[in-house]
């Protein structure tokens, strides 16, 4: 029952952020958000027994990318203050278009699935397996993700370098 | 478990990974001139060296480190990828050279593409399949903005970029659901506990979701209609060459992928995905033709005729079946039919388009106004290839035609065929009249210009391939069959 209110009460800080991170009118407001998100992320991470993602995911997400989302924001000219957070006249049929479907949607996966539960206690060795996995049989994957990041290390120098004179 | 990988399987990956990384310390070291011919050709040995060590999966039918799949099927979509990026290389040496310095990145951006389709069309595990569209997405984000100092490429980049992302979660949210429903994402084993009691039991409503979603991933990769949007402008804003890759290869990929997760990974839901597809192919096949006619730019036309062939390749999948004894026209075949003569005839238009640009700036219909008379051999080259595009024998495109239509006939899809049939004739008017500006316009007061080795040698290429798939058809379909028979489970 406790579990249950702690899940709804992180459930909703983290939604609530995200929803804050698409419709505050200010850039930097919203990456502060974001990462108000992604401890909420955390956060459902330690409810589902797994410390290790949750500790990555504050590590990586928290730490790494939203200071570098910051940092991107700072040195990017006029981007601190005022509305910032390009909208159209759009905004409306699409938010209420994405709110019908997504309900739609929830509603089919939540209320006409059974989803098939396993009944065994989480393992105590899981960052073993977790690690075994990656240089077994996901090594090819995780090698690819390594491709993937070095191409998109070396993309986005030539795409923000300094303009040639 | 690293004792029993077989590394001999992953070598076409390796060299194309190792040649990558050799070209961009190659362009560190070497001085211009230099740079300026061994770039390219250290990207082609590579290419070629991938290409041969592929070879050893032909006929194959094993798993390589539990996610790649080594067999017929992954060999035929690396050949088509290593030949047409060969072409692409052959075609953008001068294209390339004039427009931008970082020659090194642009050839080892190529290459990493490659390897990424690769990966991507040998994947048989969910994480692996996402990884290589997404790896192969990337690359292409930054290829199509590679020339930072044309607005057009930049915007082109920036909305394949939005379109990209926003494709690829809804894709994740799809393979998240069929994770949900399953417990595994190997895709030979989702098949598998598809068909046990508890899940069955719950399909009826996730299936809709899982196969929706997951198809926009691969939907987008393709350019279909309605997740296109993004591929008229990606297309006429990117570097010429860039067109070329992604209107061929990417877009293989993309049928690559969506038929082996498909047929793998959802068989039980075939009356699903098959009618989902149905009304992709219409809808596509008709958006594409009907803007095409419209369009003033002859890139952008091709860009739309290149919408419109996506569809046509989908009737294949949509007719897919497995009939006894592997006789041809099982769908699929068509499939890999299409892919190739496409290849050849769609990258060759668009080199045409990137020669035209070269010698005049632009490749509005305007530019091709007597082309005859200025590059006479230009304007041959393109009459060739819109009449493989229009399906006209014995071009490629002809064959092509042929190994779709056959198989939906004998589904009896006759609505698809009629649709079909309307708008291959639709698209013959639209490639005729490029060919009515090119011959029998005449400007006489507008120079001739010359055409650059690597593009010549890329354009005689293609020729010959446009006719040898078209003249060599049998060969071809034997390759086809072949390939498809794995898949299909022959």
């Amino acid at each position: 029952m406790i579990l249950k209110v702690v899940f709804l009460l992180v459930s909703l800080f983290t939604v609530g952020s995200a929803l804050m991170v698409v419709t505050h009118k200010n850039l930097f407001s919203s990456a502060l958000f974001l990462v108000a998100s992604f401890f909420g992320v955390a956060a459902l991470y330690v409810l589902l027994e797994a410390e290790f993602l949750a500790v990555a995911q504050v590590l990586i997400y928290v730490g790494a990318i939203a200071t570098l989302i910051i940092f991107a924001i700072m040195l990017t000219r006029g981007m601190m203050s005022g509305r910032t957070s390009p909208r159209n006249d759009q905004a409306a049929w699409a938010g209420l278009a994405s709110v019908v479907l997504g309900l739609v949607l929830l509603y089919v996966v939540v209320f006409r699935v059974q989803w098939p539960v396993v009944e065994k206690p989480v393992p105590p060795d899981t960052i073993e397996q977790l690690g075994r996995a990656l240089v077994g049989r996901y090594v090819v994957p995780f090698e690819v993700a390594s491709v993937l990041l070095l191409a998109a290390l070396v993309g986005a120098v030539l795409i923000a370098r300094e303009k040639e004179v | 478990m690293l004792n029993t990988l077989n590394v001999v399987r992953l070598l076409p990956e390796l060299i194309l990974l190792v040649t990558a990384l050799v070209v961009i310390f190659v362009d560190l070291y070497a001085r211009r001139r230099t740079a300026l011919w061994l770039l390219p050709g250290v990207s082609i040995a590579g290419l070629v060296l991938a290409f041969v060590a592929a070879f050893a999966q032909w006929g194959a039918q094993e798993v390589v480190a539990g996610t790649l799949a080594a067999d017929s099927f992954a060999f035929y979509f690396k050949l088509v990828a290593a030949v047409t990026v060969v072409l692409v290389i052959l075609a953008s040496v001068r294209y390339m050279r004039e427009r931008t310095r970082f020659l090194g990145e642009f050839y080892a951006f190529l290459l990493v593409a490659t390897l990424a389709v690769f990966v991507a069309v040998s994947a048989t595990d969910l994480i692996t399949v996402y990884l290589g569209l997404e790896t192969l997405s990337i690359v292409s984000y930054v290829l199509t903005g590679f020339l930072r100092d044309d607005k057009r490429s930049n915007e082109a980049a920036i909305k394949y970029f939005l379109y990209g992302a926003v494709a690829s979660a809804i894709m994740l949210y799809g393979f998240s659901l069929l994770y949900g429903l399953t417990g595994t994402t190997d895709l030979a084993e989702i098949a598998r506990r598809l068909q046990a009691g508890d899940v069955l039991a719950n399909l009826e409503w996730v299936a809709w979701p899982a196969v929706i979603l997951a198809a926009v991933g691969f939907a987008f990769k393709a350019s279909l209609v309605p997740f296109h949007q993004w591929a008229p402008d990606a297309y006429e804003g990117a570097p010429t060459p860039v067109t070329m890759f992604l209107s061929t290869v990417s877009k293989a990929t993309g049928f690559a992928v969506m038929a082996r997760v498909f047929l793998t990974a959802m068989p039980s839901l075939g009356e699903y995905w098959m009618a989902l597809l149905y009304g992709l192919a219409i809808l596509t096949m008709t958006v594409g033709n009907l803007i095409a006619l419209r369009q003033t730019s002859v890139k952008r036309m091709l860009a739309y005729s290149s919408i419109a062939h996506a569809g046509f390749i989908l009737m294949g999948l949509v007719a897919v079946t497995a009939p006894a004894g592997g006789h041809p026209f099982n769908g699929l075949d068509g499939v890999l039919m299409y892919v190739v003569a496409y290849a050849f005839t769609n990258a060759g238009a668009f080199a045409v388009v990137a020669a035209v640009e070269d010698g005049t700036g632009d490749a509005t219909l305007d530019n091709f106004a007597g082309l005859i008379a200025r590059a006479p051999f230009l304007a041959a080259a393109m009459l060739i290839f819109l009449l493989s595009l229009a399906g006209v024998p014995p071009l490629a495109g002809f064959a092509a035609k042929l190994f779709v239509f056959a198989p939906v006939v004998r589904q009896e899809y006759y609505a698809l065929a009629v649709v079909a049939l309307v708008n291959a004739v639709v698209a013959a008017g639209y490639y005729l009249k490029v060919v009515k500006q090119m011959f029998f316009v005449e400007v006489p007061e507008r120079p001739a210009f010359a055409v650059a080795r690597g593009m010549r040698w890329a354009l005689w290429l293609m020729i010959i391939g446009v006719f040898g798939v078209g003249i060599f058809m049998n060969w071809f379909a034997f390759m086809s069959v072949r390939s498809a028979a794995g898949m299909l489970g022959l």
